[in-house]
């Protein structure tokens, strides 16, 4: 559906998109997640054939945007950053003259429009300047110019900036009503969006892709939590020595007290679970527990894992190799196994001069060759 | 295309600017009209047209002026941009839309040949061919006007440098007078517009090596053209910077009534090479 090939954009000496490489399918919802000025915006506006890049191909529907910009611009509809508005015209004359540029036919247009204007819900402000409207109600306008006439693949620029929480959460039902029969591609720097609504998540930092893989899995690379947190009214000496003969528990760390409460976090060791035995030594010994649970690991420490760090790290990269496996395992899948080779080529160039990045590129190497042989 | 034409002629006479530019010159007009033919009885309606040609300077600036630097400012070029239109005929549909606006008091000037009629005698080929030529060298100013606007996010920056340029093309000929017409003069101003050119190449494509290459082949076909035979640059550069006073093929119908077919294709080709400066002014912009 969506190729992009090796794309790379140069500002003078700056490079605001490196070498970006994937692969997205029809009938999805595609989030790219990144921190502020990680290349998002710029790879939109190269997809959507609104900057050229230095380097690369976008290839939608399999047409090159840019030998075949018509018809490769036909199938998108562009939502940027800031929504593309004529104050001058109204909603209605904007929206027609939208539908009009897009090349929908003159007996379709009056019904498209209403359509568009139905569904973001603009069909009250429709006479009014677009000058005289609030900014959610621009925002939605410039929605429903990107929505008019139904493109195959909708790409939406962070759509929720900007707007109050009723919008955000009609708006997130928009795009899930949407991705129902269109390709939907937005971008966010709010995790918990792009957790809701994302079928499959980009992360971008620095201009390279660091991880795309669905919400779940993301999550499971950093790996299942080895951390179980308890909570109890007992004194600290009396924990220590309540888990002191439990098999399978690496150290344990008690927290301060509050209110009365301890919290004590603690680390198993590898392969073990350690929860049940936890309960029955409290219990053994008559001991109240408040709380007994295992750490999870969110969104957000993948996101704060990737775009913070300097390298990509090195347990991240081979979880995401088991999964991705064990995922071409259940069912091979050609696309697939090129996405993986794709994000398996762009993890490593992380960091061209830190000296760790010879011994990832090594273990890569190894992976790779392990995955050919599957 | 037309989707773009017909937002832009809307936009021209939704705000101020299209009826501003038409009233202006339909009222200064009228006034040497009323001067000229009707007061002092001159049946020609062509001299009346040629005290109006000072309104473009103004006038067409103001037309061209928000063309594609409010495009660029407002971010809706990226509307434009990511439309399945083609760049050359978003070009097209806005440099129509002057046309159009320029069109317009040029169809009401028709009146006035017929007006000088009904009251005598009227020379009604050479006005008709004068309004006719007012009007394509509108629409050359509005093709340099349209590029400048490309160039920059600012209208008042366009509005200026628009404004400057044709006013220096409105004084050519005085200015032309003081250039020197020795061969060796003419020789420096040709190394002059060759170096202009090159960075011009150079700007646009990035490539030191092309520009360089271009530089050099020029600069070595104008000295040995010079050492063969230096008679050639003598009055070289009022000659070719002559055909810059545009306004001369208009006047020349005005005040002689002699029509210059070349001078109409100069007008033509000028306007064609501006419409073309402008589409790569915005595709440069993407690739930068």
């Amino acid at each position: 559906m969506i190729e992009v090939r090796n794309l790379v954009k140069k500002y003078g000496n700056h490079l605001a998109v490196d070498h970006l490489d994937f692969k997205l399918e029809s009938g999805k919802v595609y989030g790219f997640l990144g921190p502020n000025g990680a290349g998002k915006s710029t790879t939109m506006n190269i997809m959507t054939g609104y900057l050229g890049a230095t380097e690369g191909q976008v290839i939608i529907g399999g047409r090159d945007i840019l030998k075949e910009p018509e018809a490769a611009k036909k199938q998108i509809g562009y939502l940027p950053e800031q929504p593309p508005l004529y104050m001058e015209m109204t909603v209605r004359e904007y929206l027609e003259f939208a539908a009009d540029l897009k090349k929908i036919p003159r007996r379709e247009r009056e019904e498209a429009v209403e359509e568009v204007e139905r569904l973001v819900k603009v069909k009250a402000v429709e006479e009014r300047l677009i000058k005289n409207l609030s900014k959610g109600y621009r925002q939605r306008v410039g929605l429903a110019q990107a929505v008019l006439g139904f493109p195959d693949i909708i790409i939406l620029d962070e759509p929720t900036v900007g707007l109050d929480p009723k919008q955000i959460i009609e708006i997130r039902e928009l795009i899930r009503r949407l991705s129902k029969e269109h390709t939907v591609i937005l971008s966010s720097h709010i995790l918990a969006e792009i957790r809701e609504v994302c079928d499959y998540i980009l992360i971008i930092s620095r201009g390279k892709l660091v991880a795309s893989d669905t919400p779940e899995n993301l999550e499971k690379m950093l790996g299942e939590s080895d951390t179980v947190e308890i909570e109890t009214e007992t004194e600290p000496a009396v924990i220590e020595g309540a888990l002191k003969n439990v098999p399978g528990i690496e150290r344990v760390v008690v927290m301060e007290k509050t209110d009365g409460i301890i919290r004590a976090q603690i680390h198993e060791k590898k392969g073990e679970d350690v929860r049940a035995r936890i309960f029955s030594a409290f219990a053994g010994r008559g001991l109240t527990l408040l709380t007994l649970r295992r750490l999870s690991v969110s969104l957000e420490d993948v996101f704060m894992e990737l775009t913070q760090k300097e390298t990509v790290p090195e347990a991240f990269i081979k979880k995401q190799k088991e999964i991705a496996a064990s995922r071409t395992e259940e069912q091979p899948d050609v696309e697939d196994q090129d996405e993986r080779q794709d994000s398996a080529q762009a993890e490593p160039k992380m960091e061209e001069d830190d000296p760790e990045t010879v011994e990832l590129r090594d273990e890569d190497g190894e992976e790779e060759g392990d995955d050919s042989s599957l | 295309m037309t989707a773009v034409y017909k937002r832009e002629v809307r936009a021209y006479f939704q705000s101020m600017t299209g009826p501003v530019f038409i009233a202006f010159l339909l009222a200064f007009t009228g006034i040497y009209f009323v001067a000229y033919n009707l007061s002092a009885g001159y049946p020609y309606f062509s001299y009346t047209l040629s005290g109006s040609l000072i309104v473009f300077l103004v006038g067409i600036p103001l037309i061209t002026m928000r063309s594609f630097s409010e495009e660029r400012r407002s971010r809706t070029d990226q509307m434009l941009l990511t439309a399945p239109v083609s760049l050359f005929g978003i070009v097209m549909g806005k440099y129509l839309a002057m046309v159009t606006v320029i069109a317009i008091p040029n169809i009401i000037f028709c009146i006035y040949p017929l007006i000088i009629q009904s009251q005598g005698v009227a020379y009604l080929t050479v006005d008709y061919i004068s309004i006719f030529v007012f009007f394509l060298l509108g629409c050359v100013y509005a093709a340099i006007g349209m590029f400048l606007s490309a160039l920059t996010e600012s209208q008042i920056i366009a509005f200026v440098s628009t404004f400057g340029i044709l006013l220096v093309l409105y004084l050519w000929d005085g200015i032309l007078s003081l250039l020197p017409s020795s061969a060796i003069s003419g020789l420096a101003g040709v190394l002059i517009i060759l170096a202009l050119a090159v960075f011009y190449i150079y700007h646009m494509t990035d490539n030191v090596v092309l520009a360089g290459i271009i530089g050099l082949i020029g600069a070595a076909a104008g000295i040995i053209v010079y050492i063969v035979d230096s008679a050639l640059y003598e009055n070289l550069l009022s000659n070719l910077l002559g055909r810059l006073a545009l306004a001369n093929v208009f006047t020349d119908i005005t005040s002689n009534s002699i029509v210059d077919v070349t001078g109409i294709a100069l007008y033509l080709s000028i306007a064609a090479v501006f419409v073309f400066l402008t589409v790569q002014a915005v595709q440069k912009r993407r690739w930068s």
